[in-house]
């Protein structure tokens, strides 16, 4: 699958995207891509800004300056990292399901038991795990018959052993459906292995690449199983630069900075 | 011997009832109880605005509350106080501003108390159309725009992504806000006014296993609520704003006995 992507017209792409909230610059001259059938994971730390990116990709955030282009006609299936299940609303997973649009009882069984949720379609949405609520977004994703999959982390909460199930769900339906996937971590180091092109934003690109299919170290999988091993991988950062503390980009020799300073946009 | 007066007056507690409960749900599913506090508290100005440009007091208190929604939100938006901090220093500033120039309008023969704690009982024909086409306007645009308003309410992003037009339904919402609080303001008075919005609403969580249900159900809490606080009033000689707030209270103390309904469906 990686490789040839490059030359294949992108689902969606963001050129030279900056967006600044007031004087603060979120997004600097950021590049992303996903093609069809390619899974990108793009990791950053908390205000990274890759809440910001999603949402320009989405068309929800105007950058201030880039384009973003998408196929015409292209669905997205997202899966958000919060959703409002306060108690005070009384919704079932049934209800939660058929929000977007309305499906026959055997279409949302399906989707529940392609997803690995088991009989919850009566069960309220304020009431089912952290995992089963992984599954639940990704079922009313999937339901749009998406060409992408934007799931913004998608193991936030959920145990190691169920990480490493849900990444193999996730590369399944990969495989199944052709469709690009887009994930979003905070973890900078373990991404799952079936990534394709991993993206590592500090409100700009420091480093792409693929990520190292190791864990294959005993002690690792003797720890989590081999599932798990196989469904994680370390992905090694190659940045030329570092960030000082208040995030702007210093090289890592000598901490001059190494391009045009852009901070005369921060406070 | 039912006067014509308790009539319309019970006609006109029952149409604010019938839109402020389906109205509340959202209110309270989107946490903006207190949103809705400080926007009633515009009413006086509205009141005053009414009055300058010659038009009926409830369009007067329906712009003013839409416009101190909007001021709100562009406000909020560039985060230089918290939220709380500005829903607090607006609804007292807009509340004050109001008192200041009513006290200006000397030909304006204001029953403030009327205002401030509702008049139920002066309820006009003018009073009860105005209601009704409010309430109508309500239940037809909730019907319309559910499924949108609830997708919204659950996470606004898989909204924007699933094609809802956000920030339109965002309005709406504010705009039934405000005609809610227009109304409710001559039943119970602009400081018990989102108690008719909320409480009923509160009430009917635990009855209710759907938003549906919910939305149903708060309505005909509030129905109950005018009826009993309206009679309880007239035979005790209490004033009615209050006693209709208390009644929907005890409903909602009476709910929180009823095991959640949310629960069942567990076992199966």
């Amino acid at each position: 699958m990686p490789g040839d992507v490059s030359r294949v017209q992108p689902l969606i792409e963001a050129r030279g995207v900056s967006v600044n909230f007031g004087r603060r610059n979120v997004l600097d001259n950021v590049d992303i891509a996903v093609h069809a059938g390619e899974i990108v994971t793009l990791v950053g730390l908390n205000g990274a800004g890759k809440s910001t990116l999603i949402r320009v990709l989405f068309g929800i955030v105007r950058p201030d300056l880039g384009t973003v282009v998408r196929t015409p006609g292209l669905r997205i299936g997202y899966s958000p990292q919060h959703v409002h299940r306060d108690p005070i609303l009384p919704m079932t997973v049934r209800g939660f399901l058929t929000l977007g649009a309305p499906a026959s009882r055997d279409s949302l069984e399906n989707v529940l038991a392609e997803v690995g949720a088991g009989a919850i379609l009566n069960h309220p949405l304020s009431e089912v795990s952290g995992g089963e609520l992984h599954r639940v977004l990704l079922a009313r994703a999937l339901l749009r018959e998406p060409g992408l999959l934007v799931l913004d982390e998608p193991l936030a909460g959920v145990d190691v052993a169920s990480q490493g199930e849900l990444y193999q769900l996730i590369a399944d339906i990969r495989d199944r459906y052709g469709c690009g996937v887009l994930l979003v971590s905070h973890d900078l180091h373990m991404v799952m292995a079936a990534t394709d092109t991993v993206v590592c934003l500090n409100r700009h690109v420091c480093c792409t690449g693929h990520p190292r299919t190791v864990t294959r170290h005993p002690e690792f999988v003797s720890l989590f199983g081999p599932h798990v091993a196989n469904a994680i991988a370390v992905y090694p950062h190659r940045h030329d630069h570092r960030h000082d503390e208040r995030g702007e980009p210093v090289p890592i020799d000598d901490g001059s900075p190494k391009r045009p300073d852009t901070s005369g946009k921060r406070r | 011997m039912t006067e014509d007066f308790v009539l319309r007056a019970l006609a006109g507690g029952i149409g604010a009832a019938l839109a402020a409960g389906p109205v509340g749900c959202f209110i309270i599913w989107r946490r903006m109880a207190y949103f809705g506090t400080a926007l009633a508290h515009a009413v006086l100005l509205g009141i005053a605005l009414g009055f300058l440009l010659e038009l009926e007091p409830f369009v007067g208190v329906f712009a003013m509350c839409f416009i101190l929604a909007g001021c709100l939100i562009l406000l909020e938006r560039q985060r230089l106080v918290s939220l709380d901090a500005l829903l607090g220093v607006l609804a007292h500033a807009v509340f004050a501003a109001g008192l200041v120039v009513i006290s200006f309008m000397e030909r304006l023969r204001v029953d403030l108390v009327g205002y401030l704690f509702g008049d139920i009982l002066s309820v006009g024909a003018v009073d009860l159309w105005l209601i009704y086409a409010t309430a109508a306007a309500s239940i037809a645009a909730l019907v319309w725009q559910w499924r949108n308003l609830l997708s919204v309410t659950v996470n606004r992003d898989l909204a924007a992504v699933e094609g809802v037009p956000v920030e339109r339904v965002r309005f709406l919402l504010l705009l039934m806000l405000a005609g809610v609080i227009a109304v409710g303001m001559k039943i119970v008075g602009m400081l018990l006014v989102v108690a008719l919005v909320i409480i009923p609403a509160a009430a009917a969580r635990r009855v209710s296993a759907t938003p549906e249900q919910m939305a149903v159900a708060s309505a005909v809490i509030g129905i109950v609520a005018v009826i009993a606080g309206l009679f309880g009033s007239l035979e005790w000689d209490v004033p009615a704003g209050p006693a209709i707030v208390l009644v929907a209270s005890v409903a909602f103390a009476a709910s929180l006995l009823i095991p959640n309904r949310g629960r069942q469906g567990r076992e199966d």
